[in-house]
């Protein structure tokens, strides 16, 4: 008994402590269905009829992510502002791990090609024989 | 740039090239329809099962088999579709009797929203939903309202990409409802 006690108290803490919903915070995560733009900035016939729904699933004491689950069941997946997980919307999904595999391996190559090259630049071709005495003679005479 | 990297870098960058150009182009309506109605041709028209609006089942165009249907695109919070509504009314009430019939698709709407527009405007005719416009797709539709007119063997005959006119439906749905199956 106290065991279901407990239980049901720690339920109604977690219930409790889950911020309740509101428009600002889920209008930036939906989209106008019509208009595909974040329902946050549309105008659109549509958009207000969204808004509508939003504000009446807060009322009825909705979380955010039961007023999305209702959404999707009303509009469908895509008034989400979230790419789909199949078809072309995979590609928003892969293509950005892509790019940054990509920069590892490019930044890979360069950290290789750095550590392979030498550390002071190479040397030039030995002087000449008399072109050696002449410098050291014109380095003498500018020491003096 | 070395040619060992210079290559691997060219084909991801044709890669994103090709893919944007894909996103780009694929987003357009199908206007296949549209093409082959003004060659003259009759266009088998899609079928898929919908949730059928204010009841529990699905429907399908293939339920009126037989008849000549009136398939309207609406929205409940599309003007012009609450404006063309009485027309479709009176229509599926003048046409029933000489087998045909308005079957309306609810798209992107809210479905009790959507029932109270039927309820405010007296509108009986049937209604199924397509949620996500992803019937709407497969007939090229690219806005509200649209209209279809089928013939008896399930083809497609004629569209409207706007609101309908009494003089459009005159034009085109009178000689459909002549024809025999």
């Amino acid at each position: 008994m106290r065991l279901l006690v407990a239980l049901v108290l720690v339920v109604g803490l977690t219930a409790a402590a889950e911020p309740r919903a509101t428009l600002p915070d889920i209008e930036d995560e939906v989209m106008c269905v019509e208009c595909r733009t974040a329902l946050n900035v549309s105008t659109a016939p549509v958009a207000d009829q969204e808004r509508a729904f939003i504000r009446a699933r807060i009322a009825e004491g909705m979380t955010k992510e039961q007023i999305k689950a209702a959404l999707v069941r009303e509009y469908g997946p895509d008034v989400l502002a979230e790419p789909g997980d199949d078809g072309f919307d995979l590609a928003a999904w892969l293509v950005p791990g892509a790019l940054v595999a990509l920069a590892a391996g490019g930044v890979v190559l360069l950290a290789r090609r750095w550590r392979s090259e030498p550390d002071a630049p190479a040397a030039g071709p030995d002087l000449d024989p008399d072109d050696a005495r002449r410098l050291d003679a014109e380095l003498t005479a500018f020491d003096r | 740039m070395r040619p060992r990297v210079y290559w691997p870098v060219s084909l991801a960058a044709a890669a994103l090239v090709a893919l944007l150009t894909y996103g780009v182009t694929s987003t357009g309506p199908d206007t296949s329809i549209d093409e082959r109605l003004a060659d003259g041709e009759r266009v088998e028209a899609p079928v898929a099962d919908l949730p059928k609006l204010g009841s529990e089942g699905t429907g399908s165009l293939a339920d009126h088999e037989g008849k000549v249907v009136v398939l309207n695109i609406w929205a409940s919070w599309c003007p012009p579709c609450v404006e063309e509504m009485p027309l479709l009314q009176r229509t599926h009430e003048r046409i029933a009797s000489r087998g045909g019939i308005v079957l309306g698709i609810d798209t992107q709407d809210a479905s009790e929203d959507a029932l109270s527009f039927l309820r405010d405007y007296d509108i009986d005719f049937p209604s199924l939903r397509d949620r996500d416009r992803e019937y709407g797709r497969s007939l090229g539709v690219s806005g509200y309202p649209e209209t279809f007119l089928i013939d008896r063997e399930g083809r497609i005959v004629a569209l409207r990409r706007g609101p309908i006119t009494r003089a459009w439906l005159d034009e085109h749905l009178n000689p459909l409802l002549e024809e025999q199956a």
